[in-house]
């Protein structure tokens, strides 16, 4: 608990003195709301519009849930494929990059023609935001097992199979878990943004679409809450990602051994 | 021992050995080498001079460029010799062997599964030959009790000195009960005192089993004490300065390196070294 509180406390003392000082540069020097919305009035906005927002972002955690975890599988899967032989690797992998260059604003009214507005279409954009990181950690963890690991296996006749599930993967694990933390946070991202583009315009569809909304009616304090909804949920992917990072990695991997 | 008569320790005859890498590197040139069953042998040569390679192509981890290795070990497809007592008279359950399993290695470093604990890394080996679970945990608890790790079982490796992840990687070697066992300047990187404690297990080892041992390293008392013959290389490429018979009792306790015997063995050795450049 002790830790725990370690962990929480100097954060939440930074948010607190940060809320404070944006409190009083706005009052102090007169920042139209419309601008810069003191704290007070976006934690007013908060209260008020608990019912859309809360609905908002279980629309948007669904969707970049969705995003998240097709992302996970289909990333893992592809770095499995790619690592499989270097011919395919050199023929692939630049094509991978495809999806972390892409602009998901540009690609989501494809999405639209394809899908129609709502969760499918705001899921693949969250998918094509998040994946890449996942393909290219876990293929840099497929192929960096040490050598002389990859010849004890030979050498006691590993099949394939063996060697990727008892070897490969698990000395994979810590890029893996890389990255799904970086893939977390941009999943909400991802689907925040389709949201913009392909979400259905009404109440609770979602972050983006409250945001979108909020610019509309000229109410900056609705945007700031719902920026600061999104970054909660980023922040509770992440969260989760490294709890399940340290409890699958804390017994033998340096990232997480110095936290016991 | 009942189970000598069953394990059968792997003679080796290298004819004429020749590996070069691309560059091209020539790390070892023509090396003839006849390796009687049972024997303890050091190869002994300067750092980087090829005999790690050499012990790479005995192990069949890399190919010789030309040459040839004559062993008794059974080609792969071939039912591996019979290695415990109690299974010579059921069918062998290793779908999987290649007829390698009765090798082993053992690297400059510990290289354990860092993921699994102590007995799930000792009993990797017979997990990846098919053998079932009961009977190599038996065999893992067994090899991790000859190198004196029984407590610490369920430790994962980085809760171990350097010094005890070397045994456990010994017991992960020692637990397919070898007819041949490969060391590449095993305890290099371990301290002195580690170091010799470990050499002197390692001997004992040998004396209690019927296996063939080809010991890589780069230092001349290690190479004395534990060996019944030394080989000596020259710098790069490899090539045999002389192939020394160690005149010392086969009983040997650590203060042998102290004897005057255990000296003139060094100097010979030390001497051949100079003179294949080192």
């Amino acid at each position: 608990m002790k830790r725990f509180l370690n962990i929480i406390l100097p954060p939440i003392v930074v948010f607190i003195l940060v809320t404070i000082l944006l409190e009083a540069i706005v009052r102090i020097f007169g920042i139209a709301p419309y601008l810069l919305p003191p704290p007070s009035q976006v934690f007013r906005a908060m209260i008020d519009r608990r019912d859309d927002l809360a609905q908002s972002l279980l629309s948007t955690t669904e969707a970049a849930l969705t995003g998240f975890a097709l992302s996970a599988v289909i990333g893992i899967l592809i770095a499995l494929l790619l690592s499989t032989s270097r011919l395919i690797q050199r023929a692939f992998y630049p094509y991978t990059v495809f999806f972390q260059t892409v602009p998901i604003v540009a690609v989501a009214p494809l999405m639209v023609i394809w899908f129609g507005f709502g969760l499918k279409s705001v899921a693949i954009s969250a998918l094509l935001a998040s994946v890449f990181p996942v393909i290219a950690n876990t293929l840099a963890g497929l192929l960096s097992t040490e050598p002389a690991l990859r010849d004890l296996f030979k050498l006691y006749g590993a099949s394939r199979t063996a060697i990727l599930l008892k070897l490969k993967l698990p000395s994979a694990l810590p890029n893996i878990i890389t990255g799904l933390r970086i893939a977390a946070g941009l999943s909400v991202i991802g689907a925040i943004v389709g949201e913009f583009v392909a979400g259905v315009l009404e109440r609770g569809a979602g972050l983006g679409i409250t945001v979108l909304v909020a610019r509309k009616n000229g109410k900056t304090a609705d945007i700031f809450a719902a920026i600061l909804v999104a970054s909660f949920l980023g922040m509770m992917m992440l969260a989760f990602i490294n709890l399940a990072g340290y409890f699958l990695l804390r017994r033998w991997h340096a990232s997480e051994q110095d936290k016991d | 021992m009942e189970n000598r008569a069953i394990v059968g320790s792997v003679s080796l005859t290298l004819t004429n050995i020749h590996r070069t890498f691309p560059g091209p590197v020539i790390a070892v040139d023509g090396v003839d080498l006849h390796i009687p069953a049972g024997q303890f042998l050091a190869l002994l040569g300067p750092s980087g001079c090829g005999k790690s390679t050499l012990l790479r192509i005995i192990a069949g981890l890399d190919k010789p460029t030309t040459g040839t290795i004559q062993t008794n070990i059974p080609p792969p497809n071939q039912t591996p010799p019979l290695r415990y007592p109690e299974e010579a008279d059921q069918p062998r359950k290793n779908p999987n062997s290649n007829g390698r399993s009765s090798i082993a290695y053992v690297f400059q470093d510990a290289h354990l599964l860092p993921w699994r604990n102590i007995l799930r890394n000792v009993a990797l080996p017979l997990e990846l030959q098919g053998i079932d679970t009961a009977q190599r945990i038996t065999a893992a608890r067994d090899a991790i009790a000859q190198v004196g790790l029984s407590d610490f079982a369920s430790h994962y490796p980085a809760q171990l000195s350097g010094g005890m992840r070397m045994r456990v990687s010994l017991a992960r070697a020692l637990v397919t009960q070898p007819n041949l066992l490969l060391l590449d300047e095993p305890f290099a990187a371990l301290d002195e005192i580690t170091r010799t404690q470990l050499d002197l297990q390692l001997r004992q080892l040998w004396q209690s089993r019927n296996m063939t041992v080809i010991f890589v390293t780069h230092s001349i008392t290690e190479a004395a004490f534990l060996a019944e013959r030394a080989i000596v290389f020259t710098r790069r490429p490899a090539r045999i300065v002389i192939d020394h018979q160690i005149d010392l009792p086969k009983d040997r306790a650590t203060n042998i390196r102290g004897e005057p015997n255990f000296a003139r063995q060094t100097r010979i050795l030390l001497e051949a070294l100079e003179k294949g450049g080192a």
